[in-house]
């Protein structure tokens, strides 16, 4: 992880009526790492990930993306901008008159110019990747079930081989040893692609297994943005019980106990970059 | 050369050089497309950069055991490389899923005509036994006034019923014009204009007035029905009503039955009304017939005539009303299958109801009605 910042959210505040969200609120994303945010409910994870990535005009404040404000560029260089960030929508946002094989080969056909069957082998491999069966990609969205989904959609956002990957709660929905495939796959990817991540989720055990940081959003702001183990640390009640209530206990413990391995993959990012 | 152009450099050792990544991915499969697969040792440090699209292409040319091999042997690869590569050789590994080679045109052409003829008749039991259904629960509902859902039922009148007078009348009144026209250009040459007013009366009373309502009612009431049951199943709304232990039936289509079994009367009588004016306007102003002839050439008319054509709205109403719903249960989960089902609720019931007012046409007529 260097130190350099490819997004800078600075003094954001979304009010939407009378409700206010966001105030004031300062958040830095770091090259190479992998930053869980979480929150109650209603706390707008979503809506701080939504503003990051241009769908939400903030009431005040400003985003910027490898230093550039996406709101304020021409059409264009905002396309090639938003080409650099892949997006897996809570709900997976596939396009339902598509196949998923062709909702994987979109953005390459559109954006990096290839033959269909060019695309379409590539969307196949990134469909292995993401760890659905080979005959998945003949599937219409409408029957897949919730995990399939979410890895379809994960192979979607991983088409264009992004510099930033947004994931809004990618476990929720999978079966346990799903999500910890999710995890370590997520794990590889950053490694190898040098992937950034920002990972909304309320799933204990990814946030133990996979960030390098952890953001709480409380009070219409960030409480705090640390490494885990001191994020488990802060003083808040809300924080403690999170992280220190029956669940989260469970999730620290088994971590402990089991994952030599995960800790050394995950040392092996921190090293290298 | 661009320092970071995609490169094979030969010799004892092949070392691969330049950026291997998408943007660069026609540039890759060219360059591999003209070298043979080294026999040697294969060097792939000193790619500068490495993607998911590079390391695929990659993999295809050399081959899944060729690269497992080199990443084992190779100790001076980058380990985050290595992840990449025997992550992607891993899900590469998996044969792929054979595609299925289409059959030619003949048989594609046969099995077409197959299903749709079996989805033809898979419809019309799926129609009968909706209807079916529909009556029952009707006839469980309306001798018990305390399960009437008043509030829904006043809704969907004011929706389907009110907010249509408008259009119903704007466009029956120009239907009615148009056709005194008519008359009057074809009857004006047996010098009979004055049967126009019969002409139109006759047309509107017995066909036209229930036949346009109907068909407007079917092009507004029955998509707004399927799109609002059919996205309410797409959401799984119907299911959570189930399982709450409503039906569905009777809270939301009995309402709508019943709002057009009241309403379609209604606005035919509008229609009709809208379309003797439209006549006598143009009567009126082109063919010098006083309104009061008008009036009593149509006072004349035997009251059988309207009848006839009243008869037929409750009818229409129905199958209007349970073919829109019933496309809205057949909705999948998709919003384009919300789309597909709206465009054939309106088909459906529009032919319906010219299919069924051609058959009581018949039969009237053969009656001597």
């Amino acid at each position: 992880m260097t130190d350099e910042a490819i997004i800078e959210v600075r003094g954001l505040s979304n009010r939407f009526g009378d409700n206010s969200v966001h105030e004031n609120l300062d958040l830095d994303l770091y090259r190479g790492e992998i930053l869980g945010v979480v929150g109650g409910s209603g706390t707008g994870k979503s809506v701080l990930l939504r503003s990051i990535v241009g769908l939400n005009r903030p009431s005040a404040g400003e985003v910027r993306l490898f230093g550039q404000n996406l709101l304020a560029l021409p059409v264009e260089e905002r396309s090639r901008l938003e080409q650099r960030l892949g997006v897996l929508f809570q709900g997976g946002a596939l396009f339902s008159s598509l196949t998923v094989r062709e909702n994987v080969a979109l953005p390459l056909i559109e954006h990096a110019g290839l033959s269909r069957d060019d695309a379409e082998e590539l969307a196949e491999v990134k469909l292995a990747l993401s760890g659905l069966a080979p005959h998945a990609g003949d599937l219409y969205p409408a029957s897949l079930s919730g995990g399939m989904i979410k890895r379809a959609s994960l192979a979607r956002s991983l088409a264009m081989d992004p510099d930033v990957l947004f994931l809004d709660e990618p476990t929720a929905g999978l079966d346990p040893i799903g999500a910890s495939d999710f995890d370590q796959l997520l794990l590889t990817l950053r490694n190898a692609l040098g992937l950034t991540v920002f990972m909304v989720t309320h799933d204990l055990d990814s946030l133990w297994t996979v960030c390098d940081r952890i953001a709480v959003l409380s009070q219409k702001r960030v409480l705090v943005a640390d490494a885990p183990e001191r994020v488990a640390e802060y003083p808040d009640d809300w924080i403690q019980s999170y992280f220190k209530g029956p669940r989260g206990r469970a999730a620290h413990r088994s971590l402990n106990e089991s994952s030599v391995e995960n800790s050394a993959v995950k040392e092996s990012g921190l090293q290298r970059s | 050369m661009d320092q970071a152009e995609p490169g094979i450099e030969q010799g004892a050792t092949t070392r691969l050089l330049g950026e291997w990544t998408l943007s660069r991915h026609a540039q890759i499969k060219r360059l591999l497309a003209q070298s043979p697969v080294p026999e040697g040792d294969l060097c792939l440090k000193q790619i500068s950069a490495l993607d998911t699209a590079g390391a695929t292409l990659l993999i295809r040319w050399l081959g899944v055991e060729r690269l497992q091999q080199i990443i084992s042997s190779d100790t001076e690869l980058q380990p985050e490389r290595k992840a990449l590569l025997e992550t992607l050789t891993r899900a590469m590994g998996r044969e792929p899923a054979a595609r299925q080679k289409p059959p030619n045109a003949l048989i594609q052409a046969l099995e077409l005509l197959g299903q749709q003829t079996e989805t033809l008749a898979r419809h019309f039991w799926q129609l009968s036994g909706f209807v079916g259904y529909v009556l029952q629960t009707l006839a469980t509902v309306l001798p018990r006034p305390s399960r009437w859902r008043m509030t829904a039922l006043v809704n969907q009148i004011h929706q389907t019923g009110l907010n249509a007078v408008p259009i119903v009348a704007l466009l029956t009144f120009l239907v009615g014009a148009v056709v005194a026209f008519l008359g009057a250009t074809v009857l004006g040459e047996f010098g009979a204009e004055i049967y126009t007013v019969n002409l139109v009366a006759y047309s509107f009373l017995r066909e036209f007035g229930v036949i346009l309502a109907s068909i407007l009612l079917a092009g507004r009431t029955a998509s707004a029905f399927t799109a609002q049951i059919g996205s309410m199943n797409a959401n799984e709304e119907l299911d959570a009503l189930r399982t709450l232990g409503l039906s569905p039936i009777e809270l939301l289509v009995v309402p709508r039955v019943l709002a057009l079994l009241i309403t379609l009367p209604l606005l035919t009588f509008v229609a009709v009304v809208s379309g003797l004016v439209g006549g006598a306007l143009v009567s009126v102003v082109s063919l010098d017939i006083a309104l009061s002839q008008y009036l009593s050439i149509l006072a004349d008319v035997p009251l059988k005539h309207y009848l006839v054509g009243m008869v037929k709205a409750p009818v229409f109403a129905f199958v209007i009303a349970v073919i829109g719903c019933m496309e809205g249960f057949r909705v999948g989960g998709s919003a384009e299958s919300v789309g597909q089902h709206t465009t054939s609720s309106v088909v459906q019931s529009i032919f319906m109801v010219i299919l069924l007012d051609a058959v009581a046409a018949l039969f009237f007529m053969e009656m001597g009605w």
